[in-house]
């Protein structure tokens, strides 16, 4: 048993068995996580206090005969979900300091299926970014090659379970927050369909779009924590009080007969010869299983973009009125209280949250509304209409989760530049779909070193969660890709090797080609 | 490229933002930017097309006026993140100016 590498389902396998206890897994991860994380910065603050509390709890109720689906595994949370007692920042100077009074349903769920809260993961600020370089509070490295950005916006969710720091977490997925940074880290990061998991206590950016979702080093642990966080919970209204079947013992192992529909507006074109190969080998993959390949088309996807750049910041211009100096956060006084709602908000938000917070003001604003946020919403009627005509010709969509791996540290400064990162995950938040990224590959970037992972998105209708899994499943057990690279950031103690920076060694096959 | 095209000065204010004048100045032209990607939409038809208000099937749903107790929070654990209390009270600057 290694509790640093082991999957969800096995460390609960063993303590459910008292093979081991939460408490040694507890001691395992703790020094573990805070030597690695020097390097990797996934997390904003380490709760080890909490993880031996809970840990203790688990292996009481283990002992009293309970047997609990996540007994004892390692989670991290993203830093925009509350967890009682905790700091619950969303990456932002203007919550630097509040402390979480409650726990967000979804966290809840966790720790009560016997998880481990290692700690609170950094986030590009508010959720708002696709690289992870937006948080104002700490930079988050891509566990395999610590130059280049891990993902947005669930930078430090991707980036502990990419790094061995964590066996699973909770990320959120607004335009594809969660399935980039999984595909940049060689992660599954895993969108359920918009209303599934409650979003009672996580902070709000985009309330139409915004939904919680996992990461995990394979299909089958996302499913296991989809089968414990999905549900209807009577403290949020949008969840949607509908069966979740459970997803997680019915995982199929091929695709025969399954049609796999390729967008046309999705082509592979516009990426370059490594990326394109990679996506290549991996529909090719797809027929080897049995699913037969059919072209569908998406005209609306282009409009994609522009309409989730109306919608997400309009919607966050709204949320984020609420942080004004005073009931919660950062206060900068002023001479009226205007004055102090207005420079409290200049200090405390950062650049990108400004420019959506303006974006977002002007295009609700009086005389704009029909023009742009009207325009968009019908947009979306048209997105979700184009999707599923779609699915009357295939059963899933398949694209790249990215339109390129992991690109070096400010390498995107203009941000329409960054948002066009999202073209591939936007339309499918749009319509509130099923969507997850699983790894399928790497590749070496032009300006790079080593080959840097890359997912493949796979896209369902409406509330087929556990078809979806089972497609990802499927393909991921015939392919194996995550397994063929390994973190720079290495997982035993270092060896004694006379230099200062004897932990960043590379160890696999691939980074020696 | 319609670099002012947003009056962010106008905008700012609606937000309750107070900007520098470096930031109107790297804002001004992102945002213009911005919209003029987001012009595209214009050429989408969406005559008789009706606005998306939610994605997934979903009615209004009523619910007993009962208290539910697990989501009250106690006012020592509210007023424990207010950036200034005086009292049981979140305190706040001066908001009606004194009569003179």
């Amino acid at each position: 048993m290694d509790p640093l590498k082991d999957s969800a389902r096995a460390i609960a396998r063993d303590v459910n068995a008292r093979t081991t206890s939460a408490a040694e897994v507890a001691e395992a991860l703790i020094p573990h996580v805070e030597r690695v994380d020097a390097q990797l910065g996934a997390y904003l603050e380490l709760t080890p206090g909490l993880m031996r509390e809970r840990a203790r709890a688990v292996d009481a109720r283990v002992a009293a005969g309970e047997q609990l689906p996540l007994a004892g595994v390692p989670v991290a949370i993203k830093d925009n979900m509350c967890l009682m007692g905790t700091r619950t920042t969303a990456g932002s100077k203007i919550l630097e300091t509040f402390v979480a009074p409650y726990t967000a349903t979804a966290v809840q769920r966790l720790l009560d299926a016997g998880a481990l809260p290692i700690g609170k993961t950094n986030l590009d600020e508010f959720a708002m970014g696709s690289s992870g370089e937006n948080s104002a509070l700490g930079l988050t490295r891509n566990p395999y090659d610590l130059d280049r950005v891990p993902g947005g916006s669930s930078a430090g969710s991707a980036s502990a379970v990419g790094g061995f720091e964590a066996t699973l977490s909770l990320g959120s997925d607004t335009g594809g927050s969660i399935r980039e940074p999984a595909a940049f880290c060689n992660v599954v990061g895993f969108k359920p369909t918009y209303g599934r998991v409650s979003r009672y206590g996580l902070i709000a950016f985009a309330s139409s779009l915004d939904q919680i979702g996992p990461f995990a080093r394979s299909v089958e642990d996302a499913a296991l924590v989809y089968d414990v966080i999905a549900g209807k919970d009577p403290l949020d209204a949008t969840s949607v009080d509908r069966e979740v079947e459970p997803a997680a013992g019915a995982l199929r192992e091929d695709l025969r007969g399954v049609r796999v529909g390729v967008v046309k507006e999705f082509g592979l074109g516009d990426l370059d010869a490594a990326s394109r190969a990679v996506y290549e080998a991996a529909y090719a993959d797809l027929v080897r299983l049995g699913a037969e390949l059919v072209d569908v088309t998406l005209p609306t996807a282009e409009y994609g973009l522009a309409t989730y750049y109306l919608i997400a910041p309009a919607e966050c211009s709204s949320n984020l009125a609420r942080f004004d100096g005073v009931r919660y956060g950062l206060r900068v006084d002023g001479a009226d209280v205007g004055e102090m709602y207005e420079r409290t908000r200049a200090a405390g938000f950062g650049p990108e949250v400004k420019r959506r917070i303006l974006i977002g003001t002007y295009a609700l604003s009086s005389g704009y509304y029909d023009a742009y946020y009207l325009k968009a919403q019908k947009a979306r009627t048209r997105i979700a209409e184009d999707f599923a005509r779609a699915f009357e010709r295939c059963d899933v969509i398949v694209s790249p989760a990215a339109s390129s791996p992991a690109f070096r540290f400010n390498a995107k400064s203009d941000p329409v530049t960054m948002y066009l990162m999202d073209y591939y995950t936007i339309p499918g938040s749009l319509a509130g779909l099923p969507s997850l990224s699983v790894p399928c590959g790497a590749a070496l970037p032009e300006d790079g070193t080593r080959p840097m992972p890359m997912g493949l998105q796979m896209t369902t209708p409406l509330f087929t969660e556990r078809a979806l899994l089972g497609y990802a499943h499927a393909y991921e057990r015939a392919t194996m890709h995550a397994e063929k690279l390994t973190p720079i950031v290495i997982l035993s103690p270092p060896p004694v090797i006379p230099s200062p920076t004897t932990v960043i060694l590379s160890l696999s096959k691939d980074d020696q080609r | 490229m319609p670099t002012d095209r947003i009056d962010i000065r106008h905008v700012a204010r609606l937000a309750r933002l107070a900007l520098t004048d470096d930031e109107i100045a790297t804002f001004g032209p992102q945002l213009g930017s911005l919209m003029t990607h987001v012009d595209a939409l214009a050429k989408l038809d969406t005559e008789n097309v009706a606005a998306t208000a939610q994605v997934v099937p979903s009615r209004n749903v009523q619910r007993e006026d009962a208290i539910r107790p697990e989501t009250i929070l106690a006012r020592d654990v509210v007023l424990q993140n207010a950036p200034q209390v005086q009292g049981p009270y979140f305190r706040v600057p001066r908001i009606i100016a004194e009569e003179g």
